[in-house]
């Protein structure tokens, strides 16, 4: 297995960052088809709980019964939040995943900022999170029968409305686009070393697997 | 001196400690805790109690095992029971109108479905309900659909069981009153309505001394629309039978499809006449020794409706009975005077006859009776019915005890038969193909006392062709000392007896406070799917269908219009927690009101109710439903309409104000 795998390398030590970049960008296209964050409430009249999942491209659950309840305080209902993130994000989630895709097949030095989009992906999907979460526990109908003080609902973890306790945690989505950001940092970081070993023809091994051997020239 | 005393005294009180030690061990509370222990003792509860308890103990979120539907009696409607809790789940509007389902309190759909029980135009709000029947497929119970008679009236409703609401009921255009019905066929091809007292046909006036000639009894084939979940009037019929004032009827399965049973208890055809000197029919009925089974050919039934041999009468074909005599489809045999229950047994090889006045059972042979049929071997009655001999066809006879009712099966071939007179259940052995055990068969096993006056009696999936032999249920007619005095009307009594052992054994006594049930039939819980939520947003209940005026969220409006001289408004509103949209209908005295109400809810349990009070409206809309009432403002003033289903924390607020200007 290591034996096959250091042939391959020996053709071209290129090739462990391009699959690195490769595997970034198909995660982050299938992360398309999970949620990435999902809202869970808890309470004594709903056994089993209500459940709100966000999909980067739209939202799925409870949502009308969620709607339904938020009403009495005021806030808005959920499909109005982050429409255009919404309709953005299978444009932006395809343009990151082409970018990395090309990081692949390019070794220019500059070319490390194209994976910028794909990389931040998930600080960007929580900052934005966060700033609707901020924006529908502040925008209250003054008019609502009840009315709450301002407040945040937690971006992970647990917190208190009314008779409902709400947990939020990320999902399987979210995993997988942070996965494909370490991947292409992963990636970006030996497509250095290979680079650097090439220059200064010296070996580069990472335990079993010989990314440059002796000798070799770029 | 001293040491004989010891000598005496020191055993006996070993003795005495031994036995108190053997006392404790030998009660089944030993080894629970010291609070149920505490329980037992202070309540005085038998290890037979404790037993009870636990079998019948279903804990809070649990479900029961089985479902029971049972009539409700005179209050015209169906109790669906948890079995083995017998915890009331529900109670089914039927023939009488239900404020809390909104049944019959403005709702056109749930008006027109009353309506279709009126007699000849006539409205009638009550009805004597009897005999459940759970749909069939196969000759399995297939949880689809309930019917349901009213004695009182001969009408036939049908419940899906989809919503477990009623959506049709049909009253019989020949017959005005009924009792052997409603079952089914194995398929539910046919849902069978018995007749009870003779009458001339279409209840056409005809005086008692032309009895013989002008007085009927009518056994009506309903045919059911399973697709539709309706009875089709178009394609169902009806045989005439001699007045004989037949009973309870039961459908032949596997073996005798095609085939139906019906008792007579009247072939005397006494008029009664107590205050002229005659008999009362009490007496009269009961003179001769024996009555008539009536067996019925439904399937040679159909091919005379096919081949034309029918009359139309008051909208429906009528067999007339000298072609059912001379046709093949009506033979009767010989059983013991004015008996009760007639079932047939799981496999269809068996007809049993309950003897009521008689100490037996009889169990005719299906065998015996079709080469009885094939032998040519009969004598007529006087409407030219072939009459089969009582020993070419009886397969035998059971000594049970007094006033043997009703029969059910369970899985291992003993029969349960309600002992009225005795006020006992009688556990028999069945023969045939049914002994396997190597008991001896047709014998009375045991008895078990019940309280008191039993008259039906049902079992776990009973009516089957594969009964599930776990519990029956004893529906006794009186209570008398069981429960706390609540005035001389006293409830009913629903025993479960649980079969599942050697013995009987008694488990549960639970009153019934709303009528006097006669028939309950039992299906496993779990063959039962109901919607939890109405699938659509905008479900009509009755047609069972999105409603064409269902109201969407946003779309809520109110529309006036002149017709034929006069102002109409329609209204279409939504309803949901808290608030419904519009809150304020204002409109003139003297409009014609039409008013479409859609709860927009999804979540289980959100049902909002809508009362308008001063104009008799009342509307129960489950999550989804769409209703429509429909009258004339003919009150002016103020009428805050509400929600009447506790909704929310604001359901108070759930209202608005109906507006009729003078």
């Amino acid at each position: 297995m290591v034996e096959r795998l250091n042939a391959w390398l020996r053709e071209d030590p290129f090739r462990l960052p391009r699959a690195f970049f490769i595997g970034a960008s198909w995660l982050l296209l299938l992360s398309l088809l999970f949620p990435y964050w999902r809202m869970t409430l808890q309470a004594p009249q709903y056994p089993g709980g209500l459940r709100v999942d966000v999909y980067v491209t739209h939202l799925a659950g409870d949502v009308n019964e969620v709607d339904n309840l938020n009403h009495y305080i005021g806030m808005k209902k959920l499909h109005e939040a982050a429409q255009v993130e919404r309709f953005l994000a299978p444009l932006a989630i395809g343009a990151a995943a082409l970018l990395g895709e090309a990081l692949a097949f390019t070794r220019r030095r500059w070319a490390a900022v194209l994976s910028l989009p794909a990389m931040l992906f998930p600080i960007i999907f929580l900052a934005d999170m966060y700033y609707w979460l901020y924006r529908y526990g502040h925008d209250l109908d003054p008019n609502a029968p009840l009315r709450l003080p301002p407040f945040t609902p937690p971006l992970i973890g647990v917190g208190v409305v009314g008779q409902f306790r709400t947990v939020a945690e990320l999902q399987i989505g979210f995993w997988m686009a942070l996965m494909a950001s370490i991947l292409i940092a992963l990636g970006l970081h030996f497509r250095r070393a290979v680079r650097t070993a090439l220059e200064r023809h010296q070996a580069l091994r990472i335990g079993p697997l010989i990314l440059v051997p002796e000798g070799a020239r770029a | 001196m001293m040491r004989w005393k010891a000598f005496t005294v020191i055993p006996l009180l070993l003795a005495l400690l031994v036995a108190a030690c053997a006392r404790g061990a030998a009660t089944p509370a030993a080894g629970l805790p010291a609070e149920a222990q505490a329980v037992i003792k202070d309540r005085g509860l038998s290890p037979e109690d404790i037993v009870a308890a636990l079998r019948t103990y279903v804990p809070g979120g649990k479900y029961d095992e089985y479902i029971m539907f049972a009539s409700g009696g005179h209050s015209g409607q169906v109790l669906v029971i948890g079995i083995p809790s017998m915890r009331l789940l529900k109670v089914i509007g039927v023939f009488t109108p239900e404020p809390w389902q909104g049944y019959g309190f403005g709702e056109k759909g749930t008006l027109e479905v009353l309506e279709g029980g009126f007699a000849r135009g006539k409205p009638i709000l009550w009805g004597d309900t009897h005999h459940p029947a759970l749909s069939e497929t196969e000759g399995d119970y297939d949880g689809q659909f309930l019917f349901i008679n009213d004695k009182a009236n001969a009408r036939l409703a049908v419940i899906d069981l989809r919503d477990f609401e009623t959506k049709q009921i049909v009253k019989n255009p020949n017959a005005i009153s009924d009792h052997g019905g409603g079952f089914v066929t194995p398929n539910t091809e046919y849902v069978v309505e018995g007749p009870q007292y003779a009458a001339p046909i279409g209840w056409e006036y005809a005086p008692l001394d032309q009895y013989k000639d002008q007085y009927r009894g009518l056994l009506t084939f309903w045919a059911f629309d399973r697709q539709k979940g309706r009875v089709d009037p178009d394609r169902s019929f009806q045989i005439e039978l001699p007045p004989y004032w037949q009973d309870l009827c039961d459908a032949g399965k596997k073996v005798s499809y095609g085939w139906v049973f019906c008792n007579s208890i009247n072939t005397e055809m006494a008029t009664g006449g107590i205050e002229e000197g005659n008999p009362p029919f009490e007496a009269g009925t009961a003179r001769n020794e024996m009555d008539y089974l009536h067996i019925i050919n439904w399937k040679k039934a159909e091919e005379l409706i096919q081949a034309g041999k029918y009359e139309v009468i008051n909208g429906i074909k009528v067999i007339r009975l000298p072609t059912a005599a001379q046709e093949g489809v009506l033979f009767f045999a010989p059983e013991p005077k004015s008996p009760h229950g007639v079932d047939v047994a799981p496999g269809g090889e068996y007809i049993v006859v309950g003897g009521k006045l008689d100490p037996h059972v009889t169990v005719y042979s299906f065998e015996k009776i079709q080469k009885a049929i094939a032998a040519g071997n009969f004598e007529r009655d006087p409407f030219g019915v072939p009459v089969l001999k009582f020993e070419d066809v009886k397969e035998a006879q059971v000594e049970l005890g007094l006033g043997p009712l009703h029969t059910v099966f369970d899985d291992k071939g003993y029969a349960y038969t309600s002992l009225f007179l005795d006020s006992a259940v009688a556990k028999w052995s069945l023969g045939g193909s049914y002994r396997k055990d190597g008991a001896e068969p047709w014998k009375l096993v045991e008895k078990l006392p019940v309280h008191y006056n039993i008259g039906h009696i049902a079992a776990t999936e009973g009516d089957t062709v594969s009964p599930d032999g776990k519990y029956v249920v004893a529906l006794n007619k009186w209570s008398v000392d069981r429960f706390p005095p609540v005035g001389p009307l006293h409830p009913q009594n629903f025993q479960l007896i649980d079969i599942t052992g050697g013995k009987m054994r008694l488990l549960y006594d639970m009153p019934i406070g709303i009528g006097e049930p006669h028939y309950a039939q039992i299906i496993k819980a779990d063959k039962l799917k109901p919607f939890l939520v109405y699938p659509e947003i905008g479900w009509n209940a009755v047609k069972m269908a999105k409603d064409p005026n269902a109201t969407e969220a946003g779309r809520e409006r109110v529309e006036v219009r002149e017709e034929g001289g006069r102002r109409v408004v329609e209204i279409w509103m939504t309803a949901i927690r808290s608030h419904f949209k519009p809150e304020r209908v204002h409109i003139k005295k003297g409009d014609h009101v039409i008013w479409h109400i859609t709860n927009i809810e999804r979540a289980r349990d959100a049902t909002h109710g809508f009362a308008l009070g001063g104009y008799n409206i009342n509307l129960s809309l489950e999550p989804g439903e769409t209703a429509t009432i429909e009258f004339d403002a003919d009150q002016s003033g103020t009428f805050p309409f509400y929600c009447t289903e506790f909704c929310s924390a604001l359901h108070l607020e759930m209202m608005g104000y109906f507006l009729v200007e003078p």
